[in-house]
């Protein structure tokens, strides 16, 4: 009983700064500029489907990148020397001590048509190429500032994994690969839930990245909302709705998710 | 002795960083110019007793500005605008930065604030006229207008001067690479932004506003149209465009330019002078067919608290000394004439700040706010043709996936109910 006083001050947070201003989204999502309800807002959404289209698309391919990229380090960092682990784990967040707009500021000076990339690249003779601009540096963008997001809570599921089970496995007969598949694997599905959960969601609504990277003609989800408050048109309705589909979106795609997870609850 | 190296490497990693970060910051401020004028900069109060009404009151005002727009003293020699300000007047000033039109707008529509003083641009001036958000000024005490030239006065936006003094004003050009681009400076026009041979090396405004304007000056539109065909033109214009160019950006085109990844990039004036001073390559051009006069000014929020010290405070920065230590911070062009006349010859005669006063009124014109059914209609032009790359998709996309999510779901609920109850028995 004593435990529920202390959370009041978060439960008071949440009142006042997530659930209030969600319902405001749903407010102005249906109503129009007089106030009355309309449903026009939520079915002139469907017109931007194709950068929906390409923000799953793009935030995807980033999620699955960020996975096949995060599991066999995750799985080496688990299985090193407890002193070893720290320093590892420091390089991996070492990058997220610095400004995100800062990070990806950097990548467009290397990734120009003058910029780093193509400088070296032209010592060997080779190039220039189109890196910037293109929906590959949004992708990049995103896999490099996520990447970590997806490290840690598959180590933290790893690092668990106790190693007798894995000797076992082999005393037993299993092949290496088919320890990881039916031992490691499996021991690891919440990690790889909430991996993807938390490089997915930010990676789909994200804006600055497009708008550094790509140029600004690789329209995501995140530059279509922003535009609505900060464009020239002033339409919050519009945007309200938007980013409610968006949420809805998200919502249900994080649910399915779960479902893979017989055990925990993920994120939810 | 790896942890050693390790921890090495690491340290060096940031430090790398940290220089790629810093030397890709913005530079816009251009320190140079404090080295050139040594002398210190006076200031004299023609009639200092004006400012004195309010001496012991205990008045603040909230002034809301754009970024870097104001001399704050931070060169050797120039004057600390505000701090003069209060020192004369006693009355405190609290200032505040914003970094569009509309970010401004958004924070005054959004209410919950009350800021006595803000400079809006030409475009959002009449559209708050229009919604009633600025209020008129009282000119009586506002005597130092006297200073602002005639051909700022009655503009457009602001047709009966009530509601505006202008601050500061400039046009729209090319900055182009001398060294890659060998057509005559005179010859340069609007075209050049659609000049395949340069493909891949054009930058382009990432605000809809502008770019329409640019596309509507080569089709030989208006830049206030509001016709719906017109603006479809403009809006394939630039479709057009897209193909050859390198990228939609604001205040990115300082680092590109002066980097030199793009070739040409249209910006404005006052801009363009500061990455000219960091490339020396690089030139800017008033394109001859004619371009985009903006004009920035200062106004009174309706919702403004101290509107007499909000006038004093205009008042103050139409003083000649005050007006010619800020433009000489801003590097933007001054309509008031006392501070025109303190510039050196070398600005005065410049043709990137002042051009020749014919082309000023034959060839440049100002924004005004277009109605809301234009403004909205170009918006979701250019939201099209940013995101038109990809063969059209089908609008009921979006629904048709969102109910698949939801059959999905209650599949894999019901599947796994009955599963348990299996497990049950």
């Amino acid at each position: 009983m004593k435990l529920k006083v202390f959370s009041a001050p978060y439960l008071i947070w949440m009142a006042v700064f997530i659930v209030v201003p969600l319902l405001m989204v749903v407010y102005f999502a249906f109503t129009d500029d007089a106030g009355h309800f309309t449903m026009q807002h939520i079915s002139d959404v469907g017109q931007y489907a194709n950068i929906f289209v390409r923000s799953v698309w793009l935030s995807l391919v980033a999620t699955a990148v960020c996975l096949v990229m995060a599991y066999p380090v995750s799985f080496m960092l688990s299985r090193m020397d407890k002193h070893r682990q720290g320093t590892m784990l420091m390089i991996v967040m070492l990058p997220m001590w610095m400004n995100f707009l800062l990070r990806t500021y950097a990548w467009m000076t290397i990734l120009g048509n003058n910029g780093i990339l193509n400088h070296l690249l032209s010592l060997v003779g080779l190039g220039p190429y189109k890196f910037i601009n293109t929906s590959g540096a949004v992708v990049l963008g995103m896999v490099y500032n996520y990447l970590p997001f997806m490290i840690l809570p598959l180590y933290s599921v790893m690092v668990k994994i106790d190693h007798s089970l894995l000797e076992a496995a082999s005393d037993l007969g299993c092949s290496s690969r088919s320890t990881l598949l039916r031992v490691v694997l499996p021991l690891s599905v919440p990690g790889i839930t909430s991996g993807i959960t938390m490089v997915f969601v930010p990676a789909i609504s994200t804006f600055i990245i497009s708008r550094m990277l790509g140029g600004g003609s690789n329209l995501l989800i995140g530059d279509l909302i922003e535009m609505q408050f900060l464009g020239n048109a002033y339409n919050p309705h519009l945007g309200a709705a938007i980013s409610l589909v968006l949420m809805v979106m998200i919502l249900l795609i994080m649910t399915l998710m779960n479902q893979f997870d017989p055990d925990e609850q993920v994120l939810m | 002795m790896l942890k050693k190296l390790l921890s090495a490497a690491a340290a060096l990693v940031l430090f790398a960083g940290t220089c790629t970060a810093c030397s890709a910051a913005p530079s816009d401020a251009p320190e140079e110019e404090a080295e050139e004028e040594t002398e210190e900069q006076t200031l004299t109060i023609e009639d200092p007793d004006y400012y004195t009404r309010f001496r012991g009151k205990n008045i603040s005002i909230n002034v809301y500005n754009w970024g870097e727009y104001i001399s704050d003293g931070a060169d050797e020699g120039t004057l600390n605008v505000n701090l003069e300000f209060e020192k004369l007047t006693g009355i405190t000033v609290n200032y505040t930065n914003y970094a569009t039109n509309e970010e401004m707008y958004a924070k005054l529509k959004g209410g919950g604030t009350a800021y006595d003083v803000i400079i809006p641009s030409d475009y959002m001036i009449s559209k708050m006229i229009r919604e009633k958000m600025i209020q008129p000024l009282n000119f009586d005490n506002i005597p130092n207008y006297r200073y602002i030239m005639d051909n700022f006065r009655g503009q457009g936006y602001d047709p009966d001067n009530e509601y505006s003094v202008p601050y500061t004003w400039g046009t729209v050009g090319i900055i182009y690479d001398t060294t890659m681009i060998d057509i005559p400076k005179e010859d340069i026009d609007w075209d050049l932004l659609w000049n395949p041979d340069y493909a891949d090396q054009i930058l382009m405004f990432d605000n809809p506003r502008d770019a329409f304007a640019i596309a509507e000056l080569t089709l030989g539109f208006s830049i206030n149209t509001e016709d719906t065909d017109e603006l479809e033109q403009a809006a394939f214009k630039l479709f057009q465009q897209k193909r050859i160019v390198q990228g939609y950006v604001m205040d990115e085109v300082f680092d590109k330019m002066e980097a030199g990844d793009a070739l040409i990039a249209p910006y404005y004036a006052g801009d363009a002078l500061t990455m000219l001073e960091n490339n020396d390559s690089l030139d800017f051009v008033i394109p001859k067919s004619g371009t985009n006069l903006f004009v920035d000014a200062m106004c009174i929020p309706s919702t403004a608290r101290q509107k007499e010290a909000a006038e004093m405070y205009i008042n103050f920065m139409c003083e000649p000394d005050i007006a010619f230590a800020n433009i000489d911070y801003i590097c933007y062009s001054t309509p008031n004439s006392a501070a025109y006349e303190m510039l050196d010859e070398e600005t005065r005669e410049s043709p990137v700040c002042y051009p020749d006063e014919d082309f000023i009124a034959d060839k440049t014109t100002v924004f005004v706010s277009l109605s809301e059914e234009a403004n909205r209609k170009m918006q979701d032009l250019w939201t099209e043709m940013k995101s038109a790359e990809d063969e059209k998709t089908n609008k009921w996309i979006t629904p048709v996936f969102l109910i698949v999510c939801i059959a999905m779901t209650i599949f894999v609920l019901i599947h796994r109910k009955i599963k348990e109850k299996k497990d049950i028995f």
